[in-house]
């Protein structure tokens, strides 16, 4: 079969079974438009900015683990791209992002809408590929899946000038079926020896705790870190990008962990004497303070990222494989393991972790007559029965959702965690629903976040997506008036919106239903009645408590039994077990 | 510790701006790099010197492996090595100091490879070490040029960096 350039591109992409392509065309690409309109396979979802094609990818890849797909032209199409191809790198998302370039012969010439792609992208991507000739089209595209789905997924920029995909120029077309690199070899199965080592200290130790990150849910080790805590009864805190993979309202779930992790976790995981951290990367806002992090603990790591490990904090075991085949490697090293586990000692570390649970960190302030932004993080995970898909932005709300919503299921909590990138959870939210046509999306956002990508909500109504944008609108940038409270005597520099839109009109003008509540008593009434509207995109702007802070909260520079909490309780002694 | 590590990688368009880009952006020291194709075009093979704790060298070394380009890499020093690098110096020369630098250039096994009325060209190779004790034991005013190559190196017998 002979193909042009174009069309083996799009060819590259049905055989690859690429259901969906998030992009907007320009310059570079119109030979590849051309192509993508002479076919009916690959869908095509025209995005309102070319970040918000990257965020809808990331959404459909965290919902589904198959790889997101990006189109955009060159220039300004291919920058706008870079947030969101920063954030995938930062969460280890697959994403394929394709960008057209000014033709070959005046790349280097400062041509219109021409920059040196494959250089911005470098620092921000798994791999990135300049495509030189149109017989590399077909190899290029099925390497660039392989490298972002396998190993430590990740995003993949495929850089293709204009030239190469000229209509006229045609030639024989192959997809291969596989490819073979001789430089990229990703990890399986972890060493054995590192096993039995690892057993040899889940086995003995006395105030042991798994510590489980994102790569769970990436490497769909869920089912299997289930097994495996319930194997051990050992408790479970996940970080935020974890959330979901072991079930939390499971009674071994202590909660997530870090900076407004709960404080069954943070103690529990300063107390412990040994952790399990699976798929988890000791990132800053886990661990606070590095040189008092976790003083008494021996550290097994799992992580398919040899690179990830004893990178901030040195590690005793460290097992480089899939958490899916490592953890089953251990499933099977526990069964004739000659050590038993000391259920005394289990005891009497469930004991202290359930004294310190019954701080009840969480506790709110319920008789409010101001909306509480928890209570409606509470009332959406009812109304939803627990079981929507969650998007977020970035902020208050976004801790506020990862501690109020209990996820029982991997893939269902969706949000930027590595980047930290305002602007994400709306468009993700559309990627999701494409993705789950059927269940319920919901995009927890601020005033501050959601206008960052408000311009998606029109590509939530010409692809028919109805997500439900719930807007815990406090007028602030709330995180940033938070940190300034606490650390700058509450000098609020810049972190106040005068001039908030009104967002139920905004809805409205988008072609979708807006609502605003400004009553706790009406909150419930209007979640259901915003998700009994199957068919529509709607949008709750709740005027929530504007001053309202996280907690707990571990300071920056502050170890994890140094955490402030909503009530003093006293201050936490360490070395409480000694 | 000074570290030279020798690095197998894929001879395409970008990959030395991958390896130097993964420096700058984790803060990490680059002494010296030098880098050209193999007996095999399709890879270029990079000695690269830096300095480092146990732990920076072990991250520099797992962050090289992950980059894609990276088919192959060994640190030099943790195995029994040889040391080359390329030295070239210009030297203004007077008629008085020319047997005297002629025989410092002999106890250092270089030799002078352009001569003109007023100056010496000296080709050296050896450790980086030597180089620098070479510069030390000349008249420092009297140099006109330095251009080093950034070492290279190879492991000894049969075991080594190949495919």
């Amino acid at each position: 079969m002979e193909l042009n350039g174009a069309q083996i591109v799009i060819q590259s992409l049905k055989d690859e079974g690429v259901e969906y392509i998030f992009g907007y065309p320009g310059g570079a690409v119109l030979h590849l438009y051309d192509a993508l309109f002479q076919q009916d396979d690959v869908k095509h979802i025209l995005v309102r900015h070319e970040q918000g094609a990257t965020h809808s990818a990331d959404g459909y890849a965290r919902a589904t683990g198959k790889p997101g797909v990006v189109l955009v032209t060159s220039g300004p199409g291919a920058t706008n791209a870079v947030t969101g191809i920063a954030t995938a790198y930062m969460d280890s998302i697959p994403m394929v992002v394709i960008s057209g370039q000014v033709p070959s012969p005046v790349i280097g010439s400062d041509a219109f809408q021409e920059v040196d792609m494959v250089g911005i992208t470098r620092p921000c991507v798994k791999h990135n590929f300049l495509v030189s000739d149109v017989t590399k089209i077909a190899e290029t595209i099925k390497k660039a899946f392989y490298v972002a789905t396998t190993g430590r997924p990740g995003p993949v920029v495929i850089d293709i000038p204009k030239d190469i995909t000229d209509p006229n120029i045609k030639v024989p077309y192959h997809y291969p079926k596989k490819v073979e690199m001789r430089s990229y070899h990703p990890a399986t199965s972890g060493n054995k020896g590192q096993i039995k080592k690892a057993i040899e200290l889940l086995l003995t130790a006395q105030r042991p705790v798994i510590y489980s990150g994102g790569g769970v849910v990436l490497g769909d080790g869920s089912q299997e870190l289930t097994e495996l805590a319930h194997t051990l009864g050992f408790p479970v805190t996940q970080t935020l990008m974890g959330l979901g993979a072991f079930p939390a309202t499971d009674k071994q779930s202590i909660g997530m962990l870090g900076m407004h992790g709960s404080y069954e976790a943070n103690m529990t995981m300063h107390e412990s004497d040994l952790i399990l951290a699976i798929g988890a990367r000791f990132d800053d806002r886990v661990t606070g303070k590095l040189d008092m992090f976790c003083p008494y603990a021996k550290i097994i790591h799992v992580d398919i990222d040899p690179a990830s490990i004893s990178k901030t904090v040195k590690v005793d075991v460290p097992i480089v494989g899939e958490v899916k085949l490592v953890i089953r490697q251990l499933l099977e090293g526990l069964k004739d393991a000659k050590y038993k586990i000391d259920k005394k000692a289990a005891e009497t570390w469930w004991q202290q972790i359930n004294q310190w649970r019954s701080v009840q960190c969480l506790e709110f302030d319920r008789n409010s007559r101001a909306i509480k932004p928890q209570f409606v993080i509470e009332q959406l995970y009812q109304v939803t029965k627990g079981e929507a898909f969650v998007t977020s932005d970035v902020g208050q709300h976004q801790m506020w959702a990862a501690q109020y919503y209990p996820f029982d299921k991997p893939r269902r909590w969706i949000n930027s965690g590595g980047l930290g990138t305002m602007g994400f959870g709306l468009p993700a939210a559309i990627g999701v629903k494409l993705a789950h046509p059927n269940a319920d999306v919901a995009c927890v956002t601020g005033d501050a976040s959601i206008q960052m990508c408000i311009q998606e909500l029109s590509t939530a109504l010409q692809y028919n997506t109805p997500v439900k944008i719930i807007n815990l609108n406090n007028s602030y940038l709330g995180m940033v008036r938070q940190w300034q409270e606490f650390s700058y005597e509450s000098r609020y520099s810049h972190s106040y919106m005068e001039t908030i839109p009104d967002f139920v009109k905004l809805a409205e003008a988008y072609g979708h239903v807006g609502i605003r509540i400004e009553d706790p008593e009406d909150v419930r009434p209007a979640l259901e009645k915003a998700f009994a509207m199957k068919d529509r995109t709607v949008f709750l702007d709740i005027l929530t408590d504007r001053t309202e802070n996280v907690y707990p909260m571990i300071e920056a520079g502050k170890a994890h039994h140094d955490m402030k909490l909503r009530v003093a309780i006293g201050t936490t002694t360490d070395r409480e077990l000694s | 510790m000074r570290h030279i590590i020798a690095i197998l990688m894929e001879n395409e368009a970008g990959a030395l701006s991958r390896v130097a880009g993964l420096f700058s952006a984790r803060g990490y020291n680059i002494e010296s790099l030098t880098v050209a194709p193999t007996e095999d075009p399709s890879l270029s093979r990079m000695t690269l010197v830096t300095r480092g704790s146990e732990e920076i060298i072990e991250q520099i070394t797992k962050q090289l492996n992950k980059l894609i380009d990276v088919v192959k890499l060994i640190d030099l020093v943790e195995t029994v090595h040889i040391e080359r690098e390329l030295m070239l110096v210009k030297i203004k020369t007077t008629d008085k100091m020319r047997d005297e630098l002629r025989s410092v250039v002999d106890i250092f096994r270089g030799k002078i490879i352009d001569v003109t009325p007023t100056s010496y060209v000296i080709e050296m190779t050896g450790t980086s070490d030597k180089l620098d004790a070479f510069i030390a034991a000349i008249d420092a005013t009297s140099i006109l040029e330095v251009v080093r190559s950034g070492a290279t190196g190879i492991s000894r017998g049969e075991k080594g960096l190949h495919l």
